[in-house]
C-alpha cells in the first residue's frame, strides 16, 4: 500500500478513535444521570423530605434534618465566601497596587489548590478544638473558605471584562471612584458575578470531606448553629458505607436530590454565561 | 512617478500572446482556471474568473483590499476547504487535470504555499524542512540531508543557518523565517508555488532578498504571487492579473498592464485613484 | 481649586467651585471603599496564612517525633504509637497514576476531536456536557463506585483481565471489589473533564497558520494535528495533566468508598489500599491521643505540599504555552 493510501487510512482511523473517546466521556455523564434517576427517583418519597432518620437498622425515616442542615451550613458559607470573595475581587480588579495584588492573587490560587480535606483539618484545629464541639458554624466556615478563591477569581474576571472606557466616562462626569465602581462597573458585570457565585455555591454544596470533622453528623435535628448537624453529602456517605439495604436505598434518593440540585444550578448558570460569550473556533 | 517608470525589464516572451483576459496559450498553461465562482455560504466572493497561468513564469495578482485575490490564490491549492462554508463552481486544472478530482494531499505536494506571516513550525530548522518529506513518505539517509541543503541554498539561507540547523526556527529573524518557509515549500519539489503577500510583514532589505529568490526559482517552477504592492508586481512578475470586487478585470503581461492597461478600472488602480 | 488641593491618588477631575464641598464629602467614602476591599483582600491573605500555620503547628509533634523517616515507614499502628506515611503515599501514587493512565489518552483524544474535528456548535455543546461531569459531587461518584462500578469490575472486567494478565504481579490475588483498581477507575472518570476542558482550550489557541502550513505541504489533518498542533501545545497539555493529577491526589470521598481502607503496600492492583486523603477522612474523628492526631495532620501537610507544587508547575506550563512571535 503506498504512502498516500496509508496516511489517509491512518487519518480516518485516528480521528475515529478520538470520536470514540468523546462519545465514551459524554456517555459516562448520561450513564451517571441515568443510574441516579433510576435508582434515586424510585426511592424518593414524601417521608424522605419530612422525616428524621429512623433508628439504626430500622426501615423507613427520611433526611429532613440533613436537608435543613445543608441549607444552614451553606448559608453560613455564603455569608463568609461571597463578601470576602466579591470584595477581594473588586480590590484586585479596581484598586490593587502591584505588589500586594500579586501576593493576594498568589495566595488565592494557593488556597484554591488546598485539598478539601485539609481545609477540614484546619477549621477543626481553629474552631472545633477551641470550642470543644462540632458545629454548623464550623462546617459553614470550612465551606466558606473553599468558596473564596473561585468567588475572587470570577468577580475579578467579570469586572476586568468591563471596558475601561466605561470607567472613564463615569469619572469624566465627576463621579468618585467608589461611585464609578459601585454604580457603573459592578452593575455591568453583576450577571456574570452572580452566576459565578452560584456555580461556586453549587460546588461546595456537594462537598463532603470538609464537613466530616467540622459539622460532623447528627441523627436528629440540630438546634441553632453551635451543634453538629447532618448534611446531605455526609448522610449519603454514611448510609452508602453502612450494611443496611434500606439505608442504601435512601443514599440513592439523597444522591438523586443532591445531584439534581447541583446540576440544575450548573446548567442554568452556565447557559446564562454562555449566552454572553462568543462561539469558539480556532 | 508613473507606472511605466517602474518598468525597466525586457518585454515578455511573445509566445504568450498579449491581449485580453488570458495572456497564455491554454494548451501550454500550467494552471488553467475556467469560470470559477466562489461562495462563502450565500455570499459570492469570486465571480466567473477565467485565466491561464503560464509555466516557469511569475504571475502577480494585484488589487485593493478585499478584492478576492487571496481567496482566489487559496483556491488553487484547495486551502479554502479548511473553511466549511466555502464552496466553488467551475474548473481549475493543473497540467490539464482537474484539481478537485485528485487527492488533496497529493495536489498540495505539487502546489506549495507560502503565507503572509512567516509560520515556521515549533521545531528546529532542519525539522521544518524535513516535515514535508516526512508527511509524504520521502526518506533516505543521504537523500534527505541533500534536499535540506539544496533547498536552503535555493532560498539563500544556507550560509546563514548551516551551523545551527538543529536550533529552533523561531530564533531566526522575520526575513530569515520567511525564507525558511520558502525553503520548506521547496523541499517537496512542487511544480507551482503560491505566495500570499509574502513580504508584507518584512522590511525592505528582507523583501529584496525574497524577490531575488523568486526570480531565481521561477526557472524551474511556476510562481503565483498575491501582492498589495504594485511596485513589487512590476519589479518581479511576467504576468499580472488585476482583481476588483471578486472579478478579474484584466490579465496581461506585466509591462503591458502597467504601461497601457486595456481597462479603465485597471488604470484607475495603478495610477493610485484608489488603494 | 488648584493642584495642591488634590491628593495624588484622587481620580476625580477638578470641579467647579459650587460643588466642591459635595465632592470633598465623597473622599472619605472613597477611602472607606478602598479600606473595605483591602480588608477583604487582606483576610484572604490571613486565611491562607492560617491554613499554613495550622498545618505546620498541629503536625509538629509528629514531625519532631518521626522526622523524615515518616515518609518511608510502612507501619501504621495507632495502638503502638507507630505512624508511617508510606502505605498512604503509595496508595495515593498508585491510584493517581492509574487514573492518569486511563484519563489522559481518553481526555486528550476527546480534546483533539472537540478542537480539531467537531464543528464549533457541536464542540461547544459536547464540551458543556463534559464540563458538567466536573460538577458531580465526589460522594456521588463514590456511590456509583460502590454499587455499580465494583460489581461491574468484579463480574465483567477482572476475570478476563486476570486470565490474560494474571501472571503479572499487577493482577494477582483474589479480588474483593474494593481495591486500587476500583479507586483508580473512579478517579479517572473524575479527572477526565479537566483534561478535556483545558487541553481543548489549548489546542484551539494554536494559531491556524500552523495548521495551514502543514496542510499546504500535503499533510493529512491527522498528521497536522499530531505532528504540528500537539507539539505546539505540548506545554499546556502537560499543564492540564498536572492539574488533573493535583485533583486526583486530593480526592477523598469517592476514593475512600472504594479503595478498601487497608494500610498496606501491595503490588497487585486488585488489593485494597489506602490514600492520604482517605485515611484522614476515616480516622480523624476517631484519633485518640495527640500523636495520632498530629500524624494525621502531618499527612495533610504532605498532601498539601505535593498538590501545591503540582499546581504551581501546572500554572507555569499553561501560561507559557508557546507564544511565538515574528521579529523582523
Amino acid at each position: 500500500m503506498n504512502h498516500t493510501a496509508r496516511k489517509k487510512i491512518s487519518n480516518v482511523v485516528m480521528f475515529a478513535l478520538t470520536g470514540i473517546c468523546t462519545l465514551v466521556t459524554v456517555g459516562i455523564l448520561f450513564f451517571i444521570l441515568g443510574y441516579l434517576v433510576w435508582n434515586g427517583a424510585r426511592a424518593l418519597s414524601w417521608s424522605f423530605f419530612t422525616q428524621l432518620p429512623a433508628p439504626v437498622g430500622e426501615v423507613g425515616g427520611g433526611m429532613a434534618n440533613a436537608i435543613l442542615g445543608s441549607a444552614k451550613v451553606l448559608l453560613v458559607a455564603t455569608l463568609i465566601g461571597v463578601p470576602i470573595g466579591f470584595l477581594g475581587g473588586v480590590y484586585l480588579s479596581e484598586y490593587g497596587g502591584v505588589g500586594f495584588s500579586f501576593i493576594v492573587r498568589y495566595m488565592t490560587d494557593l488556597l484554591n489548590g488546598v485539598p478539601s480535606i485539609v481545609i477540614g483539618i484546619v477549621v477543626y484545629g481553629f474552631i472545633v478544638l477551641r470550642q470543644h464541639h462540632f458545629s454548623t458554624i464550623a462546617g459553614g466556615v470550612a465551606l466558606g473558605i473553599m468558596m473564596i478563591p473561585i468567588a475572587v477569581r470570577s468577580t475579578e474576571e467579570f469586572l476586568h471584562a468591563i471596558p475601561q472606557s466605561l470607567r472613564e466616562a463615569g469619572m469624566a462626569l465627576g463621579a468618585a471612584k467608589w461611585q464609578v465602581v459601585a454604580t457603573i462597573v459592578v452593575p455591568a458585570a453583576i450577571r456574570g458575578i452572580m452566576t459565578g457565585m452560584l456555580l461556586d455555591l453549587a460546588r461546595v454544596a456537594g462537598e463532603t470531606a470538609p464537613l466530616l470533622f467540622t459539622a460532623l453528623n447528627n441523627q436528629f435535628w440540630s438546634p441553632g448553629w453551635t451543634h453538629p448537624t447532618a448534611t446531605l453529602p455526609v448522610m449519603i456517605f454514611a448510609y452508602a458505607i453502612s450494611p443496611y439495604e434500606d439505608w442504601h436505598r435512601q443514599a440513592w434518593a439523597a444522591g438523586f436530590v443532591l445531584l439534581t440540585l447541583v446540576l440544575s444550578v450548573n446548567l442554568v448558570a452556565r447557559l446564562v454565561l454562555a449566552k454572553s460569550q462568543p462561539i469558539h473556533r480556532g | 512617478m508613473t507606472s511605466a517608470d517602474a518598468m525597466n525589464r525586457p518585454s515578455p516572451d511573445s509566445r504568450f500572446g498579449e491581449n485580453g483576459a488570458g495572456g497564455a496559450n491554454p494548451s501550454t498553461a500550467k494552471l488553467s482556471v475556467s469560470h470559477l465562482n466562489f461562495y462563502y455560504g450565500s455570499v459570492q466572493a469570486l465571480h466567473d474568473i477565467s485565466l491561464e497561468i503560464p509555466p516557469n513564469r511569475i504571475t502577480a495578482l494585484i488589487g485593493p483590499s478585499g478584492c478576492g485575490k487571496s481567496t482566489f490564490l487559496r483556491t488553487l491549492n484547495r486551502m479554502h476547504e479548511t473553511v466549511p462554508i466555502a464552496r466553488t463552481e467551475g474548473t481549475v486544472s493543473l497540467d490539464g487535470r482537474d484539481i478537485f478530482a485528485e487527492d488533496v494531499t497529493v495536489l498540495r505536494r505539487k502546489i506549495g504555499m507560502v503565507f503572509q506571516r512567516p509560520n515556521p513550525f515549533v521545531m528546529s530548522i532542519y525539522q521544518n524542512l524535513t516535515y514535508g518529506l516526512n508527511v509524504n513518505g520521502i526518506r533516505g539517509k543521504r537523500r534527505v540531508p541533500e534536499i535540506v541543503e539544496s533547498c536552503l541554498q535555493r532560498a539563500a539561507l544556507w550560509d546563514e543557518v548551516k551551523d545551527r540547523l538543529h536550533k529552533s526556527a523561531h530564533d531566526l529573524s522575520g526575513g530569515q523565517q520567511q525564507r525558511l518557509c520558502i525553503a520548506r515549500a521547496l523541499a517537496v519539489d512542487p511544480d507551482v508555488i503560491l505566495l500570499d503577500e509574502p513580504c508584507s510583514a518584512l522590511d525592505p532589505v528582507a523583501t529584496a532578498k525574497i524577490e531575488e529568490l523568486l526570480l531565481d526559482i521561477k526557472r524551474e517552477r511556476t510562481i503565483v504571487i498575491v501582492t498589495h504592492n504594485m511596485y513589487q508586481a512590476a519589479r518581479v512578475s511576467d504576468f499580472t492579473g488585476f482583481f476588483l470586487m471578486g472579478k478579474l478585470i484584466e490579465h496581461n503581461p506585466t509591462e503591458l498592464l502597467f504601461k497601457t492597461p486595456t481597462d479603465a478600472q485597471t488604470e484607475a488602480y495603478i495610477t493610485g485613484r484608489y488603494g | 481649586m488648584n493642584a495642591a488641593d488634590t491628593p495624588l491618588l484622587q481620580s476625580t477631575p477638578p470641579q467647579p467651585c459650587r460643588i466642591r464641598t459635595f465632592v470633598r464629602s465623597l473622599r472619605p467614602a472613597d477611602e472607606a471603599a478602598y479600606l473595605i476591599t483591602l480588608t477583604a483582600a487582606g483576610s484572604i491573605f490571613a486565611i491562607t496564612s492560617l491554613v499554613l500555620f495550622e498545618l505546620f503547628a498541629n503536625s509538629s509533634f509528629s514531625r519532631h517525633k518521626f522526622g523524615w523517616s515518616f515518609l518511608f515507614t510502612q507501619t501504621w499502628d495507632p495502638v503502638a504509637g507507630q505512624f508511617g506515611a508510606l502505605p498512604f503515599i503509595y496508595g495515593t501514587v498508585v491510584t493517581s497514576v492509574l487514573a492518569l493512565a486511563i484519563a489522559v489518552p481518553m481526555g486528550i483524544g476527546a480534546a483533539i476531536f472537540l478542537a480539531e474535528l467537531a464543528p464549533p456548535r457541536v464542540s461547544n455543546a459536547l464540551t458543556f456536557l463534559i464540563e458538567l461531569l466536573a460538577a458531580v459531587p465526589s460522594v456521588i461518584y463514590g456511590l456509583l463506585g460502590i454499587f455499580i462500578l465494583v460489581p461491574i469490575l468484579q463480574n465483567y472486567v477482572v476475570p478476563p483481565l486476570q486470565s490474560v494478565l494474571g501472571f503479572t504481579p499487577l493482577f494477582q490475588g483474589p479480588f474483593y471489589g474494593v481495591s486500587y483498581l476500583s479507586a483508580g477507575v473512579v478517579l479517572s472518570v473524575m479527572i477526565v473533564p479537566f483534561i478535556v476542558s483545558v487541553s481543548r482550550e489549548i489546542l484551539i489557541s494554536v494559531p491556524k497558520e500552523q495548521r495551514e502550513a502543514s496542510l499546504a505541504l500535503g499533510a493529512t489533518r491527522w498528521q497536522t494535528t499530531w505532528r504540528v498542533v500537539m507539539p505546539y501545545a505540548h506545554k499546556g497539555i502537560y499543564g492540564s495533566i498536572f492539574l488533573a493529577l493535583a485533583r486526583a491526589l486530593g480526592e477523598t470521598m469517592a476514593v475512600t468508598m472504594v479503595i478498601g481502607n487497608t494500610p498496606q503496600v501491595k503490588a497487585s492492583l486488585l488489593q485494597p489500599g489506602y490514600t492520604i486523603a482517605a485515611v484522614i477522612a476515616n480516622e480523624f474523628t476517631e484519633a485518640t491521643g495527640d500523636l495520632y492526631l498530629s500524624a494525621l495532620i502531618e499527612l495533610g501537610l504532605v498532601l498539601f505540599a505535593v498538590t501545591f507544587i503540582l499546581n504551581g508547575m501546572a500554572r507555569l506550563l499553561i501560561l507559557t504555552t508557546s507564544k511565538y512571535s515574528v521579529r523582523s
